[in-house]
């Protein structure tokens, strides 16, 4: 079989058995048996209804963040800063939150979702800006706000927003109306979930159906044939940038609004950048996306229960979510560099006729 | 059979990659002293078989002898020890380092080398083959031509007999060409045997003594270097070819020409100045023929002339509408067609054929706030028909041959009836068929009142289309001519840059 031609399901699967077989080493030295802590990490999550909805609570933000992140890589906008556009969607909902006492739920939430997602955009505005305009590489600039966002979330809580009850730095506690209602009595399931599966699915519709996704996946493909089939790319990069930073920031939005009620500064472990890894795993499609973040959800409730049962470190979650990641990029790699290679006609290569014409002496 | 041996003789070499056959049974053989041409289409297996014989791939089956005898022949190093050359269009030289240590690089044992020496041995070889170059000069400040001879003194130095140029014309002017052939002449006296892969007709006439034609890689036959261009193309492609041509009676000459240029300015990818004072017209009815070497302004004349590039001074209009620095969109709603050199990066490879057809005008495709896929696939389809594509709707572009990917942008373009008509080297690495009808299409625009402007390095194609034709060189338009008036030997001169000194 070749690999060149392996579909993108079988090549996850194989990048998820790979990934296994890698990791089996860890766990042994810590102590346990392989076969038995992947059946924690993968199985004994979905065996429960209590276990079963926490797997979808964490799947809820790096859905979110994943969705956001594909979206910008579609586009070839390489957008890192999720994280502190989610931050910034954060502060939006924790600040209106505590001012929307007065309204209904059906008011409050609609402001406050609109709120983070306007956060978390104009956070991604600059850096789309700056290389739109100049060129300037959103790599770099994106990744480099995450810690701006996350020092100001750190200033708002040991300043003015500081909890004046407790003195905790934490801000005060949104109104009732505004927090997100819990999908099932007595779970932590909450609205978040169906908003992330609702995102999904627009976005799905809007990059597979409409003129203005086939245009931003082939700005993605190719700039130069895009451009020059008249696509004006530099708006299609700014506007997948924006939604990509709207749809992070309503990914903080849920998790003040479903899950802390309030802002903390331990919101976020790092959803931005599992987003990341999320939309890898995914392939940049939506369903894709939806999939691997219920995956990783279950592999990060897996971790810590098999941490309880097996005794084994629950960071060794977080070692077999790192080596997927590896996996799935080098057999994505792999593939695209043999499918190029067997497009490319004539024989060869100039690099083979180089290097072959290297090789006497 | 003669009593001597051929110099290199190939027996009944057969090469696959996958399921896709590249050479089958193919017996070829060159004597002493003789230029033998290797006549075929693009993709018809000239290059592997001589690939093949220079050790970059190995057979499937066949046997390579040298004077007679078998050879393994595993790599390059084997056949440079059995006195095998090989000059591949893509130069492997070393380009920051001058000609002698590129001479010296494949022959140098151990750690050391001796400088001095290896410039000596380089005028030495210089002498000795009558292969002008300097040995002190740095590759990268020289011409292609003068690289070339490089790359064929680097194979004579190593003691080479039988040397392979594949497609050694593609590069050169016409001046160069014929410098390339005397030189090749007194070498073969000297008793070198050459291998001469070629496309072009009437190179492999002029230079040849011999000929074998290749197709869909088997051999047709091999005929005397003398025989007529129309029986060695009717062997080439399978059929007997027509020549396409303009119709001679001249286009009606307009009022007001219908692409008016002037003064225009442009700089290149580097910043530097790439265009200079270009003032040009072209009229409704009429082909418009650019000429000259290629990197002399024409890659971003035909950008400014897309909207990928601004121009930096000068005006552009269509019937009389400015359009200097105007955008790809702005271009296409004043009917400008564009069908650049670069066809792969001018379509999105990863893309299906019917997106790439839509693209240009997805807002004529869309019900509602959707993409209406129906309509896509039907406009594909009837182009598909029309412009005679080999390949399907849901077929990624990436996947179609140059000849089908060409007929792509063609369809795109043509399909919209465009006033204007940008096209550069649209036959360039087409095989005759595809040749053909590229042409043929483009003179029906003609026919049909549009005003093309024509940007070709291929001498040829400009006389048998253009009306009129103008030569580039660093930037500026040369020299100006109708095709009827026209004198190659003068184009090639404007071409080099002596237009003025002759």
């Amino acid at each position: 079989m070749r690999i060149s031609a392996w579909s993108t399901p079988v090549l996850v699967v194989a990048a998820i058995l790979i990934t296994f077989a890698i990791t089996a080493g860890p766990i042994i030295v810590a102590g346990a048996n392989p076969i038995e802590a992947y059946a924690a990490f993968v199985v004994v999550p979905l065996t429960s209804q209590f276990t079963l909805l926490e797997v979808l609570v964490s799947a809820t933000p790096i859905m979110l963040t994943g969705a956001a992140v594909a979206i910008a890589f579609r586009a070839g906008y390489w957008n890192i800063g999720a994280e502190g556009q989610l931050l910034l969607g954060a502060i939006a909902a924790a600040g209106i939150g505590t001012l929307v006492g007065g309204l209904p739920p059906i008011l409050a939430l609609p402001i406050m979702i609109g709120g983070g997602a306007l956060g978390g955009a104009a956070w991604a505005l600059l850096p789309a800006l700056l290389r739109v305009r100049f060129g300037i590489d959103e790599v770099v600039t994106t990744l480099l706000l995450n810690p701006v966002a996350l020092l100001l979330v750190n200033g708002l809580l040991h300043g003015p927003w500081r909890d004046p009850v407790s003195g905790f730095p934490e801000s005060p506690r949104i109104a009732g109306s505004a927090e997100f209602p819990a999908l099932i009595e007595r779970s932590r399931l909450h609205l978040g979930f169906v908003l992330a599966l609702v995102i999904i699915a627009v976005a799905w519709y809007l990059l597979a159906r409409t003129p203005a996704g086939l245009r931003l996946r082939a700005a993605g493909l190719s700039p130069h044939g895009a451009r020059f089939a008249g696509i004006n790319v530099s708006r299609t990069l700014l506007g997948a940038a924006l939604v990509s930073g709207a749809i992070a920031g309503i990914a903080g939005v849920s998790e003040v609004a479903g899950i802390q009620n309030r802002l903390t500064g331990g919101l976020s472990p790092g959803y931005g950048y599992t987003g990341i890894v999320v939309a890898t795993l995914g392939t940049l499609t939506m369903p894709g996306v939806a999939i691997a973040a219920i995956f990783l959800g279950d592999l990060t409730i897996g971790a810590s229960s098999a941490a309880r049962s097996l005794g084994i470190p629950s960071q060794l979650g977080a070692v077999v979510q790192g080596v997927l990641l590896l996996t799935t990029v080098a057999l994505l790699a792999v593939r695209r560099h043999r499918s190029t290679r067997s497009d490319s006609g004539d024989a060869g290569s100039v690099t083979g006729d180089v290097a072959a014409e290297a090789q006497p002496g | 059979m003669t009593d001597i041996a051929p110099a290199l003789e190939l027996r009944g070499i057969s090469k696959r990659f996958g399921d896709l056959v590249a050479n089958d049974g193919v017996d070829f053989d060159v004597r002493r002293g003789e230029v033998h041409a290797l006549l075929g289409e693009n993709g018809a297996g000239k290059t592997t078989v001589m690939r093949i014989a220079y050790g970059l791939t190995q057979a499937s089956a066949g046997e390579i002898l040298v004077d007679g005898q078998p050879r393994a022949i595993r790599s390059p190093r084997d056949a440079i020890d059995a006195g095998i050359g090989m000059v591949t269009q893509h130069f492997a030289l070393v380009r920051p380092m001058t000609v002698a240590e590129n001479l010296a690089l494949g022959r140098s044992r151990g750690m050391g080398l001796d400088l001095a020496e290896a410039r000596r041995r380089a005028a030495d070889a210089s002498d000795r083959f009558g292969i002008r170059v300097d040995p002190a000069a740095r590759v990268e400040d020289l011409s292609v031509g003068q690289q070339q001879r490089v790359e064929i003194l680097k194979a004579l130095s190593r003691d080479c007999r039988i040397l392979i140029l594949d497609e050694p014309t593609a590069v050169l002017v016409p001046d160069e060409v014929d410098a390339l052939f005397a030189t090749l002449r007194s070498l073969v006296a000297d008793g070198l045997s050459v291998v001469f892969i070629s496309h072009k007709l009437a190179e492999v006439r002029a230079i040849s003594d011999r000929v074998s034609v290749l197709r869909r890689g088997k051999l047709v036959g091999t005929v005397p270097g003398t025989t007529d261009d129309r029986e060695l193309a009717s062997m080439m492609v399978g059929r007997p070819t027509f020549g396409v041509q303009r119709p001679t009676d001249a286009p009606a000459p307009s009022a007001a020409p219908t692409l008016r240029i002037r003064e225009l300015h442009a700089t290149g990818a580097n910043d530097l100045p790439a265009l200079s004072d270009v003032s040009l017209t072209v009229g409704a009815g009429e082909i418009l023929g650019v000429a000259g070497v290629s990197g002399n302004g024409q890659t971003e004349l035909v950008e400014v002339l897309s909207g990928m590039r601004r121009p930096t001074r000068g005006s552009v209009t269509v019937d009389d509408v400015e359009l200097a620095g105007a955008d790809p969109a702005r271009m296409m709603r004043a009917r400008v067609g564009r069908i650049p050199e670069d066809r792969h990066a001018s379509l999105i490879g990863d893309l299906s054929v019917a997106y790439n057809l839509a693209l240009e005008r997805l807002d004529d495709f869309r019900r509602g706030g959707r993409i209406d896929e129906g309509s896509i696939r039907r406009h594909a389809e009837e182009l598909i028909q029309r412009f005679d594509i080999r390949a399907g709707p849901d077929d990624p572009v990436a996947t179609l041959s140059g000849g089908n990917i060409q007929k792509v942008l063609l369809a795109r373009v043509l399909s919209r009836d465009p006033r204007v008509v940008i096209v550069s080297q649209p036959t360039r690495g087409l095989d005759v068929g595809a040749t053909e009808y590229v042409r043929s299409q483009l003179l029906e625009r003609r026919a049909d009142g549009a005003a093309l402007l024509l940007v070709s390095e291929d001498l040829e194609e400009l006389l048998a289309l253009s009306d009129r034709l103008v030569v580039v060189y660093e930037g500026r338009i040369v020299g100006e001519t109708t095709t009827a008036a026209a004198d190659v030997g003068e184009l090639g001169m404007l071409m080099a840059g002596r237009g003025k000194a002759a």
